[in-house]
């Protein structure tokens, strides 16, 4: 095992540091929780590539870079008259914008809000609600599990607070826009909280981006809890720097009729971890899981998803694709839990790859935990070349064999946009893979 | 235009063709007819290029070209056009993007310049109103969740557009019902000239009713042992194949 204790000591400082510059706000009921991470913090190590969950994952290149936190004025200045980069055409939203991990309210469009309903910062949540966002937060089990869940913990400043009260529908979408900039090595960790009400609807897209293509890291966890009979939907868009690593844990925690729909789309970063973890806690709740990884170059993406099945009559949908050139390599883990009292639980999971190059490699490995005796559940993975038979059709109508296999990558990947809800985003993704896969073609 | 001599062919090692002998001109039209498993798909498919099927021995020359030594899309740009008996869903891949991009294939490897995008919409709407094709299919995917009658009909667009020399329909009646069908030998019949040939795989004698043949031939076990006009698909309709079955098999047993 590499020696981590330096690299330890600099996040160390770090906390010093950001606890200096909370003044007031170290008195309050959440400073404890931010304590109690550090300290866990301190005594467990990095993941290496010995532990099971990390065995294809090694992150030792962020450790060999000392990431400093930003400065939130200088940032602001120099992503100003840039965001529409990131804002999808045509799309009416209310737009929450974070710089190096800030919130931005003069780079935010605020609407007018239905009554009860939170849609703004973190920050001005822990000012407001102390007591309850810290219980909110706490609450949560696999938060501070591992070394980088315990320092986003520590670190919690700021990161997106939704509150939806029941009965309330959120009609416009959310874009949760996570810009990271230069010039020097920052790390970003937002902390999202999304708390959907009973009978309440939400859409939401979180959009990571890059202003500049520099080496940063953004360490994210995004909680989601999803009342009674609620619908969230959330889009998560990957599109960091290709130097920069991105290591994000995902949780959703469904109560009873629940219906949480997820597309996790990754392109961009270094090193790409995703950890997404669903808890179907109240009978009758439905999970959908999507999800799009495009690797080129020595970009690594990891995905392990843990769909727990905790209650009666709960359904859930996992597919996953991804698409593999140079020496790029793909992990996905996906681990189903059905647990004794879960009957009638029905659970099918997917993973496909096509791999282009002979470099390219994916590891990966479906993961049946199950304690009911009357479930449903099945899973698949393969890793291969593109169908012969669509080949052989395009090749009939006179398109090169080069040509149909780009076209049939861009159909394989654009398949998984196709339930995205809000045009907008389906259209400038879509035009995204058609750019990266047809413009040769063009 | 099409001169097939001797034709052996095998899938996975097996032999299905076995010695096909068979003269195409311009402006004619022939039905290759017979049982199942008699190796009618398969002669299609081999016109076609599909990879899976191996040639053994014989050659087809297309306006006098070995067209066997042609990659499938070579074959394509040449104006040789396979109507599938099942056509594939793509997807994912747009419809009307996938046409133009075929069309621009062979317009490029014929040296014409490139269609626009608009040029080439006003082009494929005409073309629509052949097959009775509605408008929404073409902002899909390919074939994806099109009925049986839109799939084939789809085809035959297909063929509309890149307006092939030799067209091969490899039994591209089958799940059709009347409608659809009049429909499709209609589009059929509106694109046959004197420079084009058309072939015609199929089961049933139904569909020549509609698209009247100058040649009927039957195979049966990889080979043609029947020719005729268009009376022979009459006569097959009331005797059945068994009648060709046994001769067929009197005859091998005599030998």
């Amino acid at each position: 095992m590499a020696d981590t204790s330096q690299i330890k000591g600099w996040y160390l400082s770090l906390f010093k540091d950001f606890e200096n510059h909370l003044n007031g706000e170290k008195s309050s009921s959440f400073h404890s929780v931010r304590k109690q991470a550090i300290d866990r913090f301190a005594q467990i190590d990095f993941p290496d590539t010995h532990q099971e969950d990390w065995r294809f994952t090694d992150i030792s290149p962020i450790l060999r870079h000392t990431f400093s936190r930003a400065d939130k004025e200088a940032t602001a200045i120099q992503t100003k008259g840039q965001l529409s980069r990131f804002q999808f055409n045509g799309m009416k939203s209310r737009l929450v914008t974070f710089v190096n991990g800030s919130y931005l309210p003069e780079l935010s469009i605020q609407l007018p809000l239905p009554e009860g309903a939170v849609i703004g910062s973190l920050a001005d949540a822990l000012k407001n609600r102390n007591d309850a966002v810290s219980g909110h937060i706490s609450n949560d089990a696999s938060v501070g599990e591992n070394a980088f869940t315990a320092l986003n913990l520590a670190f919690t400043a700021d990161g997106a607070f939704v509150y939806i009260p029941d009965g309330t529908e959120i009609e416009e979408p959310l874009h949760l826009l996570f810009i990271s900039t230069g010039p020097g090595e920052f790390i970003s960790q937002p902390r999202n909280i999304i708390i959907a009400g009973t009978n309440s609807r939400v859409r939401i897209v979180e959009h990571y981006v890059s202003l500049d293509g520099g080496t940063y890291f953004t360490n994210a966890v995004t909680q989601i809890h999803a009342g009674e009979n609620s619908s969230v939907n959330l889009v998560k868009i990957q599109s960091e720097s290709l130097n920069a690593y991105h290591i994000a844990t995902t949780d959703a925690s469904l109560s009873g009729n629940a219906s949480f729909v997820s597309h996790s789309l990754s392109f961009g970063a270094s090193i790409n971890r995703h950890d997404l973890n669903v808890g179907l806690k109240g009978e009758g709740s439905d999970a959908t899981l999507e999800g799009l990884y495009l690797l080129s170059g020595n970009q690594l993406s990891d995905t392990h998803s843990m769909i727990d099945h905790v209650s009666p009559h709960c359904t859930s949908q996992e597919h996953y694709k991804g698409v593999l050139d140079g020496k790029s390599h793909g992990v996905f883990n996906g681990k189903i839990m059905v647990r004794k009292g879960a009957q009638q639980t029905n659970s099918y999971q997917e993973n496909r790859n096509i791999i282009l190059s002979s470099e390219a490699k994916v590891d990966t490995k479906p993961q049946l935990e199950i304690f009911a005796d009357d479930v449903k559940c099945s899973h698949g993975a393969t890793v291969g070349q593109l169908n012969r038979e669509s080949m052989f059709y395009l090749r009939s109508r006179g398109i090169s064999e080069e040509q149909a296999k780009l076209i049939l990558i861009y159909a394989f990947a654009s398949d998984v946009l196709k339930d995205i809800k809000e045009e907008e985003v389906r259209t400038q993704l879509e035009n995204d893979l058609s750019e990266r896969f047809l413009a040769p073609l063009k | 235009m099409l001169e097939i001599k001797n034709l052996h062919a095998s899938v996975e090692e097996k032999e299905i063709l076995k010695g096909i002998d068979l003269k195409v001109n311009a402006g004619e039209v022939h039905a290759i007819m017979g049982p199942n498993g008699s190796g009618k798909s398969t002669l299609a498919n081999v016109l076609a290029g599909r990879p899976e099927y191996r040639v053994t021995s014989g050659e087809a020359l297309y306006e006098g070209k070995n067209l066997l030594a042609m990659a499938p899309e070579i074959r394509a740009r040449e104006g040789v056009f396979l109507a599938f008996q099942y056509p594939v869903e793509l997807p994912g891949v747009n419809n009307t993007t996938f046409l133009r991009t075929a069309l621009n294939e062979a317009r490029k490897y014929r040296g014409q310049p490139e269609m626009s995008a608009g040029a080439f919409l006003a082009l494929l709407k005409k073309r629509m109103q052949l097959v009775e094709m509605a408008d929404t299919l073409l902002s899909r995917a390919v074939n994806e969740g099109f009925s049986g009658g839109e799939k084939k009909r789809n085809e035959i667009l297909q063929m509309a557009v890149l307006e092939p020399r030799l067209a091969i329909l490899d039994e591209t009646d089958s799940g059709l019902d009347i409608d659809a069908l009049r429909i499709v030998a209609n589009g059929v019949n509106k694109l046959r000239s004197k420079d084009n040939a058309v072939i015609l795989v199929t089961h049933y004698q139904r569909l020549l009713n509609y698209i009247v043949p100058d040649f009927v031939h039957v195979l049966y076990n990889g080979k043609i042992v029947r020719s005729g006009g268009k009376d022979l698909a009459m006569e097959l309709e009331e005797k059945g194949y068994d009648s060709i079955k046994e001769k067929e098999e009197a005859a091998s047993a005599i030998q």
